[in-house]
C-alpha cells in the first residue's frame, strides 16, 4: 500500500520538503531537487534589483513540483496577506507557506497574527500551510480556520539544533487531525528521522542541505532519512523496557542445570 | 516626473505606461509580478496603467527562500 501525504488536492511522495535559501550557487537547486527527489519546494518573494540582475531561483525549480512560497518578511496578518497575494499573482499556483515573524533575534513566529492570516487566505482560496511555534491551542484555531497542515518549529530558524520542540509537537501530532510537518531547525539526518518516527506527516529542510559541504548527498540523506523515520512509525515501533529482555531462546543452553 | 519603485523616488518620462516601465528597465517581464498603488495589476493591463506623479510602484519576484 502506497503511503502518500495529501494536501489540498495533492498527492506527496517525498514527505520531505526543500527551501531554497542559503545554496552556495543556484544551479545546485536543481541538483538537489532531483537528486532527492522532493515534491514540495519552497521560495520567498522579494522587491527586484535591477542593477543585481540576479538569476530567478524558478528557473532551477524543475515545473513538475510544487511551489509553495512563503510570506517570509511579513511581520504582521496584514503584510503576509499582501505577500501571499503577490506571490498566487505569479501563477505559480495557490499554495502559501505563511510565515509573520517580529522577532529578530530567535526568529520565533507570532501565532496571533499568523492565525489571522490563515482565516483571511483561507477565504480567498490559498492552500495554507502556517508556520508557528509548537502550541496546541493555535494549532487547533489554524487547523478550523482551515489550515491544511500546521508546521511547527523544531528550534530556532537556521539553527540546526534539531527537534528541541519535541514534546510538543508529539502532543500535536496526537491532537491535530491536519498533517504536521515540522519546519525550522532540523540540522541532521536523525533529527529528521527522529521527526517522522514520532508521527509527524513531513518535515521542511533549508539550512542543512544548502550549507553542507555536499548539498546534493546531504539532501540525498535527508529524503532517505525521512523515509526511514515514517516507515518505522507505520510499522508501530516495539515497548521500551528499563531492563533488559532477551531476543535468544532462555531455554536449551548447552550447559547442566544444577 | 517622480514616482516610488520598490521604495525609492525615481525619475520618469511623463505618459509612460507600466509595460514600458518593465521594459525600460530590462525585467524580465514573466518573472515579475506588480503592484500599482497597493494593487496588483496582471500583465495583460500593464499597457492601460499610465503612470502618474507619485504613482507607487512595487515590482517583485521569486528568490531562494526556506
Amino acid at each position: 500500500m502506497e503511503d502518500f501525504l495529501r494536501i489540498g488536492d495533492k498527492i506527496i511522495k517525498n514527505r520531505l520538503f526543500i527551501g531554497t535559501g542559503k545554496f552556495p550557487n543556484k544551479p545546485i537547486i536543481k541538483d538537489v531537487l532531483e537528486a532527492s527527489e522532493v515534491d514540495v519546494v519552497t521560495v520567498a518573494l522579494r522587491r527586484v534589483d535591477a542593477e543585481a540582475d540576479e538569476e530567478n531561483v524558478l528557473n532551477y525549480i524543475p515545473e513538475d513540483r510544487i511551489l509553495m512560497p512563503n510570506t517570509s518578511g511579513a511581520r504582521n496578518a496584514e503584510e503576509a496577506v499582501r505577500i501571499a497575494r503577490l506571490a498566487r499573482a505569479s501563477g505559480c499556483g495557490d499554495w502559501i507557506k505563511i510565515e509573520v515573524i517580529n522577532d529578530n533575534k530567535y526568529l520565533l513566529p507570532d501565532n496571533m497574527e499568523t492565525l489571522k492570516a490563515t482565516q483571511v487566505l483561507v477565504s480567498e482560496g490559498f492552500i495554507v500551510l502556517p508556520y508557528m511555534s509548537p502550541d496546541l491551542a493555535s494549532a487547533k484555531r489554524m487547523a478550523e480556520a482551515g489550515a491544511a497542515a500546521v508546521m511547527p518549529l523544531g528550534s530556532p530558524i537556521g539553527s540546526n539544533r534539531g527537534i528541541k520542540t519535541e514534546e510538543l509537537v508529539k502532543i500535536m501530532v496526537d491532537e491535530i487531525d491536519v498533517p504536521v510537518i515540522v519546519d525550522a531547525g532540523l540540522g541532521r539526518p536523525s533529527d529528521a528521522v527522529r521527526c517522522m518516527e514520532l508521527g509527524c506527516d513531513a518535515v521542511l529542510v533549508n539550512t542543512a542541505i544548502a550549507t553542507a559541504k555536499d548539498p546534493v548527498n546531504m539532501a540525498r540523506a535527508f529524503s532517505a532519512a525521512v523515509k526511514a523515520g515514517r516507515l518505522a512509525y507505520t510499522s508501530g515501533t516495539g515497548e521500551t523496557s528499563e531492563i533488559a529482555s532477551a531476543s535468544s531462546p532462555l531455554t536449551g543452553f548447552l550447559r547442566d542445570e544444577k | 516626473m517622480l514616482i516610488k519603485i520598490n521604495g525609492k523616488e525615481n525619475e520618469i518620462n511623463a505618459a509612460t505606461n507600466l509595460f514600458e516601465l518593465v521594459a525600460d528597465r530590462g525585467l524580465n517581464q514573466d518573472a515579475i509580478v506588480i503592484e500599482h498603488n497597493f494593487e496588483i495589476i496582471p500583465k495583460e493591463k500593464w499597457e492601460a496603467i499610465i503612470l502618474k506623479e507619485e504613482d507607487n510602484i512595487e515590482i517583485v519576484s521569486f528568490v531562494g527562500g526556506g
